[in-house]
């Protein structure tokens, strides 16, 4: 009896078993306006304290500054973001609901980070639209993936991804040949794809010109708002252009936080730039 | 007409499949019509000798598929080749009854000669032609299956993923080996009769099997350049290129790697299926390592990554082996050799590399 019901409840069709749900289904909570919390992670390789008990509390819809010397644990933070490093301790969560320390990397960027990293990293084979088909958002496992068709809706979306990041003559090319600072942004257009709601975005403008520069900021602004955007950078003035809020890492914590006017005007911020 | 579309835009493939397409009718009638003696007569061994070739061919699609889109350069594709091998073999050994020189009904003449009394389990079903080409698949398609849903996990890559390969493959070797493997041991299987009734002496059967492992071949190289063209193939790709890339975007990479790695190997089992009915016999040669490393080469002689170009390096590699282990057996291996550093060096793209330059100055 108890096993006929069992099995009754087994076969009844408007039920899905766990392992067939999908961790797109996973929404995150952001009822409280922040959109992510790290509190007391410590990392350390071989003894090195790459990350001593941070403490950063991003705003839904904001867009942070990231900077601090070289080795400072910016990378680093970004890995235990993303599920690429495990911390020693502490806690990390995406909105009021989601572990992120219980996800694996694909899950925590289908549940809404998306990630550039230091290096420019694109699909040097696969031609500019077929990066961007690649990264929309959508069913990724084997079997969607192997029958899955481009429509009519998501050619738009790759074409209006194509227009941001300006790259519509490129289109047919191999992301191979792309300059260096065409590959940045086709790895933003990559994450626009994934329709995250975080983005972290790992030194953009390395290696871009002026005029490159100038456009990537412009690119970056638009996103807050209906993004939130977490930008690591060393270049000072550009920061400048973008920031509204600062966060200086030093040595594996947070050293300051603020403005840029009062972030450089910090004594101990100073001391830290100045010292190297 | 989906297969129309598939090859639309695939000129080496619509080349490589018409060349095949004509070679399966037209080798069989120069065989049946011509007489013997006759200068374009084409002798039943050499329609067998071809149809071990395709059935290479067809190996050698599947190492591509594993090494040239998804990256994984598998030493050990020779395992389930001959994993393939052995269950046809098996049944082929079944089919033999009462005819093996100890007049067993039942069980195969290594068995009487072991003094064994009953079949071993795991040969159930293998008198049932059905059961064996499932495990033609199964075999292999499991054993990969199982080695690279620990592998992948444990995120082994390049060189530490290729010598296990080949270890694995080395492995098996030794275990097939042993008599106590219940699988013939040193002497593997042979002395087949019949195959689903047909006499595997008679010519009619030969060229059948020719014909068929050539529509086996045709078949797998559609299925797999279906694969290919997918966005499932262009996801093999990007784990190729940008491994991390590929995670941080959302896929689930060793789920994509075990899906295409599993397939690969039950391709490269229906190979070795094919391939032991034509050359009468499966011994654990066929898992030494050298074989496996082999098929590698045959793959980087025709070029990776374009699935015919595989094919095209086996039957090129294969045609020069049967010629040179005739003509100066000692130089084999060292031919082999050379051949590889020559490739790896001069034709990083292979024969067909070298064909598509040539193509694009003229
Ligand atoms: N996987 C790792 N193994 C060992 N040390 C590491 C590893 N990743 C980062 N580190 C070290 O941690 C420190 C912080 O690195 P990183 O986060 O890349 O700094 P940043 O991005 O701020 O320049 C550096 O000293 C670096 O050498
Ligand atoms: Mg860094």
């Amino acid at each position: 009896m108890n096993s006929l019901d069992n099995l009754r409840e087994v076969m009844r069709r408007d039920r899905v078993f766990d392992f067939m749900l999908q961790t797109t289904g996973l929404e995150v909570d952001l009822s409280h306006g922040t959109i992510l919390y790290l509190e007391d992670i410590s990392v350390s390789f071989d003894g090195f304290k790459a990350i001593n008990d941070l403490n950063l509390y991003i705003d839904a819809g904001e867009l942070r500054c990231i900077i601090g010397p070289n080795g400072a644990g910016k990378t680093t933070m970004m890995d235990i973001i993303t599920g690429k490093t495990r911390p020693d301790k502490g806690s990390a969560f995406f909105g009021q609901n989601i572990n992120l320390m219980q996800l694996s990397e694909p899950e925590i960027a289908q549940a809404g980070i998306g990630r550039k990293f230091q290096k420019p990293t694109v699909f040097e084979s696969h031609t500019v639209f077929e990066n961007l088909e690649l990264s929309m958002a959508g069913d990724k496992r084997i079997w969607p993936t192997l029958t899955a068709q481009l429509n009519g809706i998501q050619r738009d979306k790759i074409d209006e991804v194509l227009e941001i990041i300006a790259l519509q003559e490129q289109r047919n090319l191999y992301a191979g040949a792309l300059s260096h600072g065409q590959k940045q942004w086709l790895e933003i257009g990559m994450l626009l794809m994934q329709s995250p709601k975080l983005l972290l975005v790992d030194e953009p403008v390395a290696g871009m010109t002026h005029q490159e520069m100038d456009r990537t900021a412009e690119l970056l602004t638009s996103l807050a708002g209906t993004h939130t955007v977490v930008v690591v950078e060393h270049d000072m003035d550009f920061v400048r252009s973008i920031a509204r809020k600062v966060t200086v890492l030093h040595q594996g914590s947070v050293l300051a936080e603020g403005s840029m006017d009062e972030v450089q005007a910090d004594p101990r911020v100073i001391e830290v730039y100045l010292g190297e | 007409m989906r297969i129309i579309n598939l090859i639309k835009h695939d000129r080496g493939g619509q080349l490589f499949l018409s060349v095949l397409a004509l070679a399966t009718v037209l080798i069989p009638l120069l065989n049946l019509l011509l007489p013997e003696g006759h200068p374009l007569h084409i002798s039943t061994y050499t329609v067998t000798l071809l149809g071990k070739y395709l059935a290479f061919a067809l190996l050698a699609i599947a190492v591509d598929l594993a090494w040239g889109y998804l990256g994984i350069l598998s030493l050990g594709h020779g395992a389930f080749f001959a994993l393939g091998g052995y269950a046809m073999g098996m049944y082929l050994m079944r089919q033999i009854g009462d005819r093996g020189v100890y007049g067993d009904p039942l069980l195969p003449d290594f068995m009487v000669f072991l003094n064994w009394d009953a079949l071993p389990w795991f040969w159930y079903g293998f008198d049932m032609f059905w059961f064996a080409i499932l495990m033609v698949m199964v075999a292999p398609g499991l054993l990969a299956f199982v080695f690279g849903w620990l592998a992948f996990r444990s995120r082994v890559t390049g060189v530490y993923l290729s010598i296990m390969t080949q270890a694995l493959t080395y492995a098996l070797m030794l275990a097939f080996f042993r008599n106590e493997m219940g699988f013939g041991g040193n002497n593997g299987l042979t002395d087949f009769k019949e195959l689903l009734g047909f006499n595997l002496q008679a010519d009619s059967t030969r060229i059948g099997l020719f014909i068929v492992t050539a529509l086996m071949l045709a078949l797998g190289y559609i299925i797999c350049r279906a694969i290919v063209t997918s966005r499932l193939g262009r996801v093999a790709v990007a784990v190729r290129d940008a491994e991390d890339r590929t995670r941080f975007i959302g896929y689930r990479v060793e789920h994509v790697k075990l899906a295409i790695f599993t397939f690969s190997a039950v391709l490269a089992g229906i190979a070795g299926a094919l391939y032991v009915p034509q050359v009468g016999i499966i011994n654990p040669g066929e898992f030494s390592p050298l074989n496996s490393i082999e098929m590698v080469i045959w793959v980087a002689v025709g070029g990776r990554g374009t699935l015919y170009g595989a094919a095209v390096g086996a039957l090129m590699v294969n045609y020069g082996k049967t010629y040179l282990t005739g003509a100066l057996p000692e130089v084999w291996l060292f031919a082999l050799g050379a051949l590889f550093v020559l490739v790896t060096i001069l034709l990083p793209k292979g024969v067909i590399g070298l064909m598509k330059r040539k193509e694009a100055q003229s």
